[in-house]
């Protein structure tokens, strides 16, 4: 239930701005990949284009590969919503359906597969993916309940709980951590810990400590300056990038003395 | 950046500072808070929109009154001997075939168009391509700088192409009450019925509808649609789950103004329609609305006849005033609350 992701000489563009160049990867399944580096530096980009949410914005394009075990996802003839099904993913800030409750949300995606669910598959789905995402203690008695209801870190988990019902390869988290307390951050740390048993994880962070923390190899991207396309510099172990990385940039950026 | 004429209460420290800072003695902390610095900015913002509020009531009180007063002597006529009234049987019995047929053509223009602009306000904000959107959005605004006389007029051409349509309808559909045809099985020779001017108002509305939900479909907020797109939702998937509910209520009021605009309407109905008694089929002659009643008589109207016009019109304004009441308890309820 997890996969393989290849990037071959990936390019993204936004019309004609390039706004990452050549990145090439290798993530394994069942680990965590962090994606590091300054603002703008392309690292949300990258992580968009593995589920081809990046084409959502208009103008916005790709050149090269991103194979999953294999199959190029922008191959022809795929179609982006098969893609974005075994592909999930969590936003920098948690979003929940409003008008849904908490176990609608859940079921949210699956519902969307056109699968009839039986009202105790559904309770059994909706049991195991809050399991799943640590919540189902804080929420099991308000299941039916608007998921805006709960705070932050709980609808950050639900959005979480959400993505994994849909029993996807790969889940990816765009800063996911950015506006929770550091109680709630650690709750969603802890997550992540458990869940690369089952997933390949990929998490773009600002927090470097976070990075060492969570992730078993880290990708290091960097810009020259404003209107230069970002750039994958160092992609390695965690413990290499943050005690002797290969390239001067990291050093420089990890230990603070950054440009 | 204002500046603070209130020497009285801001402190040395000039503009600016908290009313805390202030020389004056301390009082008790609570009485204190409640003394913000007053600008004048801020006065005269608060000022202009007092008058603007007060002036909207004051209107509307206003063209209540009047047609309240104006409606004395039919009341009074109602009350001492109702056979005065226009059609000899009293008020009631005159006016109530015009709201019935006000109401019908109304929603008959809503249910026509509502479907129509919420698929042209979906399609100019999420399915057309970038560049083709605005240009759509400019057309269809444009629909409601129309001035009604040109849809009244364009309204007697349709109707001449519709009488085939009808007589189909009434073959067809006949045993369906509103399709049935008269006593000898024809319809309409004109076209001038009902259903004709139903269709009018529909396409007349539809501008309104449309701009209003486009403004609102815009608005989504972009990560709830990430968030259905990034479960595997497609276009129509996204538009269910994020789209539509959070417009919900910007959909029903976008609606209500459109059937407010169609219960009042009136030049055009007044061109297309053949005025008639009451009858339940929407393809013979027959049926007036308010407003049309109002257009085509009031010109001769003098006395008691006047002041019938007047009170039917007030009967509408009470209707208008109804559906508004009720839009809003709907909108109120249906709100999506949080984020």
């Amino acid at each position: 239930m997890s996969k393989q992701i290849d990037i071959k000489d990936l390019d993204i563009f936004y019309g004609d701005f390039r706004a990452v160049d050549g990145v090439q990867m290798q993530i394994k399944p069942r680990s965590v990949t962090a994606f590091i580096g300054p603002s703008g530096c392309g690292k949300s980009t990258v992580l968009r284009t593995l589920n081809r949410m990046h084409e959502v914005i208009p103008g916005a394009s790709v050149s090269g590969e991103v194979l999953m075990d294999g199959n190029d996802i922008y191959g022809a003839g795929v179609d982006p919503v098969n893609v974005r099904r075994e592909v999930g993913m969590v936003f920098q800030r948690a979003n929940p359906f409003p008008t849904m409750s908490i176990k609608e949300n859940v079921l949210a995606g699956v519902r969307l597969n056109n699968k009839r669910l039986s009202k105790t598959e559904a309770d059994d789905l909706t049991e195991r993916a809050l399991r799943g995402a640590n919540l189902w203690n804080e929420v099991k008695d308000r299941l039916n309940l608007p998921g805006s209801g709960l705070s932050g870190g709980q609808q950050q988990r639900l959005c979480i709980a959400r993505a994994i019902a849909v029993e996807p390869e790969v889940l990816l988290m765009d800063e996911p951590c950015s506006a929770l307390d550091p109680i709630s951050t650690l709750a969603i740390e802890d997550l992540i810990n458990d869940l690369k048993d089952k997933y390949t994880v990929v998490i773009v962070t600002h927090n470097m400590q976070q990075a060492a923390r969570v992730s078993d190899k880290t990708a290091f991207f960097n810009i020259a300056g404003t209107g230069k396309p970002g750039k994958l510099i160092e992609f390695n172990e965690t413990s290499t990038i943050f005690s002797n990385p290969d390239k001067e940039e990291t050093e420089n950026y990890i230990s603070g003395r950054f440009g | 950046m204002p500046i603070s004429t209130q020497t009285t209460e801001s402190g040395p420290t000039g503009p600016g500072s908290t009313p805390e800072s202030g020389q004056k003695p301390p009082q008790s902390p609570a009485t204190r808070q409640q003394k913000a610095v007053v600008r004048p900015g801020d006065r005269i913002f608060s000022a202009a929109t007092l008058i603007a509020g007060i002036l909207i009531l004051v209107i509307l009180a206003g063209v209540a009154l009047f047609l309240l007063a104006q409606s004395k002597d039919t009341i009074t006529a109602q009350i001492s001997d109702p056979s005065q009234i226009t059609g000899g049987k009293g008020f009631f019995s005159y006016v109530w075939p015009l709201v019935i047929g006000t109401l019908i053509s109304a929603a008959i223009a809503l249910i026509v168009a509502t479907p129509f602009s919420l698929g042209i306000a979906l399609f100019t904000t999420h399915m057309a391509p970038r560049k083709l959107a605005p240009v759509l959005g400019y057309v269809i605004d444009l629909l409601a700088a129309i001035p009604s006389v040109v849809y009244g007029l364009w309204g007697i051409a349709l109707a001449g192409n519709l009488t085939g349509f009808y007589l189909w309808l009434s073959k067809w559909f006949g045993w369906i009450p509103i399709f049935a045809p008269a006593a000898d099985g024809s319809v309409s020779q004109t076209g001038r019925t009902l259903l004709t001017a139903s269709l009018v108002l529909s396409i007349m509305i539809l501008p309104i509808i449309t701009s209003l939900t486009r403004e609102i479909f815009l608005q989504t907020p972009r990560l709830q649609e990430e968030a259905a797109l990034a479960l595997g939702a497609t276009r129509w998937e996204m538009i269910r789950m994020a789209v539509l509910p959070f417009g919900k209520s910007g959909i029903v009021s976008a609606t209500m103004l459109g059937l407010g605009r169609a219960l009042g309407e009136t030049m055009a109905v007044a061109m297309i329609l053949s005025p008639g008694v009451l009858t339940a089929s929407l393809v013979v002659s027959g049926n007036q609305t308010i407003a049309s009643e109002i257009a085509q008589n009031f010109p001769e109207a003098a006395g008691l006849r006047l002041s019938e016009l007047i009170t039917v019109g007030l009967v509408l304004f009470v209707i208008t005033l109804l559906v508004n009441m009720g839009a809003r308890a709907i909108v109120a309820r249906t709100s999506v609350k949080g984020s």
